[in-house]
């Protein structure tokens, strides 16, 4: 029973270090990610189906990269650019935190494209056909029918995104996963170690995915 | 009966289609509709019955020809179209009611957003239509609690709410169940009684018969007859409206 009497240990020993300044990284840099990443992935939608073809096929383009290639490289990538494209000292968790936005909002931008083509094309036909332009039909038709589409996905990508940050640890930032770094450093109890953090993970995204499905309940009784 | 209020010259319209290459629809439809003219248009699947209708206010860009509503060539470049989409309603075969809206808001939206009434009157007009169409008691109500037929009858009046000049009806029909189609049909009755202008693209030859000035038969993207209901209906001149109305039980 040694297993779990270390792990006992541990946690009276470093609970602070995972439950504290750990999972408080986890979080906060979930959220950045999350809440940038939405509003940049819809500035990306935007874009995408903007009139200008150009601006178009970047953003495709963007969008493709970001999806084909490894999340690690490229924060890797971001870690090394951002400090040096910008002109004011940046600190290792804001570089590593635009690589994280950076790669979310190209995912929620293809979550805003799929729900917003999920209503059916009669909805607009009937809007336009009254009358109305292509912009009040999307703020009054489309995007209201929309958003129910898109909620739930936000929400798994916010689960993925709080699972996602396990890989800023790599630059040591501080979030669940480097306390695990840390603490195994000092102890070399990595199993015990690696199950107190994987415990915690699961305990986030499930509280996580429960609170958002009470929410999506809420939203369909509306209906 | 003598003034036009949608001329079609030589229109022309084509879809890509997956895997059968490039469809032509229309092949040079031209065709007056007069003031206070009920036009049905009938005619095979497939035909351009509904890619005509559709072209009426642009939801379809023809390729080629051009359409004059009340006097403006519409097809014609800086038009702005969403006025000209003001005085045509459309009614769709799947109603196209707003689910995210209550009944009310889906016939007060929009002439409310477009400027044509204030939020009062276009309540108390709303009202009125709906009582008129038999639906006031389902006012606040969502569309997803209304049957095809309460759908149906809610997406004219949300049309009618814009005070069109003429209405223009995709098979309105076609998507309900059998014991629905009167209580709609007696709507558009009513409506053309009123001196409505009309044109109907329907399977329903009954009623085109009945409340229809003039039919249109349309089959491979061209008008091939045209006529008052009982002469095309009774005596077709066309070998192909023969055999489409031969097939056709009614």
């Amino acid at each position: 029973m040694s297993f779990f009497e270390n792990i006992a240990k541990i946690m009276t020993k470093y609970w602070q270090v995972f439950l504290l300044q750990g999972v408080g990284y986890t979080l906060l840099l979930s959220a950045i990610t999350v809440s940038c990443g939405a509003v940049l992935g819809m500035l990306l939608y935007l874009g995408r189906s903007a009139r200008f073809k150009p601006l178009n096929w970047l953003v495709v383009a963007v969008v493709e990269v970001i999806r084909g290639t490894p999340m690690l490289l490229q924060l890797y990538f971001f870690y090394f650019l951002v400090p040096k494209i910008l002109p004011f000292p940046v600190t290792e968790f804001g570089a590593v935190a635009v690589g994280l936005v950076i790669n979310s909002a190209c995912y929620v931008s293809e979550i805003f494209r799929s729900g917003i083509q999920a209503v059916d094309r009669g909805q607009t036909e009937a809007a336009r056909s009254l009358g109305l332009n292509g912009r009040q039909t999307m703020l009054r038709i489309i995007l209201p029918q929309a958003i129910k589409n898109i909620l739930p996905a936000l929400g798994n990508e916010f689960i993925m995104v709080v699972k996602d940050t396990s890989l800023a640890s790599t630059f040591f930032v501080g979030e669940l996963m480097t306390s695990y770094l840390k603490v195994k450093g000092n102890t070399y109890l990595t199993m015990e170690c690696l199950t107190i953090v994987g415990v915690i993970y699961f305990v986030l995204t499930f509280l996580l995915s429960k609170l958002l499905g009470a929410f999506e309940r809420r939203l369909k009784a509306h209906d | 009966m003598t003034e036009n209020l949608i001329e079609t010259v030589d229109l022309h319209k084509s879809f890509d289609v997956l895997g059968r290459g490039r469809l032509h629809v229309l092949k040079g439809v031209t065709e007056h509709i007069a003031k206070g003219e009920v036009v049905s248009v009938i005619g095979p699947s497939g035909g351009g019955k509904s890619t005509f209708l559709r072209c009426l206010n642009l939801l379809e860009v023809p390729e080629q020809g051009k359409i004059i509503f009340e006097g403006v060539e519409i097809t014609g470049e800086k038009v702005d179209i969403n006025l000209h989409r003001q005085k045509m309603g459309m009614v769709f075969q799947h109603f196209n009611v707003f689910p995210h809206l209550s009944v009310m808001k889906n016939i007060t939206l929009a002439p409310v957003l477009l400027g044509k009434k204030s939020p009062t009157e276009a309540d108390e007009q709303a009202r009125a239509l709906l009582n008129r169409v038999g639906l006031l008691e389902k006012a606040e109500e969502h569309p997803g609690r209304l049957s095809g037929g309460q759908k149906q009858r809610l997406a004219i009046v949300r049309a009618l709410a814009m005070e069109p000049d003429v209405m223009l009806f995709d098979e309105p029909t076609s998507a309900l169940d059998p014991e629905m189609v009167g209580e709609v049909l007696e709507v558009i009755k009513s409506l053309v009684g009123e001196g409505m202008t009309s044109v109907i693209v329907t399977h329903e030859m009954g009623f085109a018969r009945e409340v229809s000035d003039r039919i249109l038969f349309m089959d491979g993207g061209v008008i091939a007859e045209s006529g008052k209901p009982e002469e095309l209906l009774n005596h077709p001149q066309n070998p192909r409206t023969q055999d489409f109305l031969s097939k056709v039980l009614y």
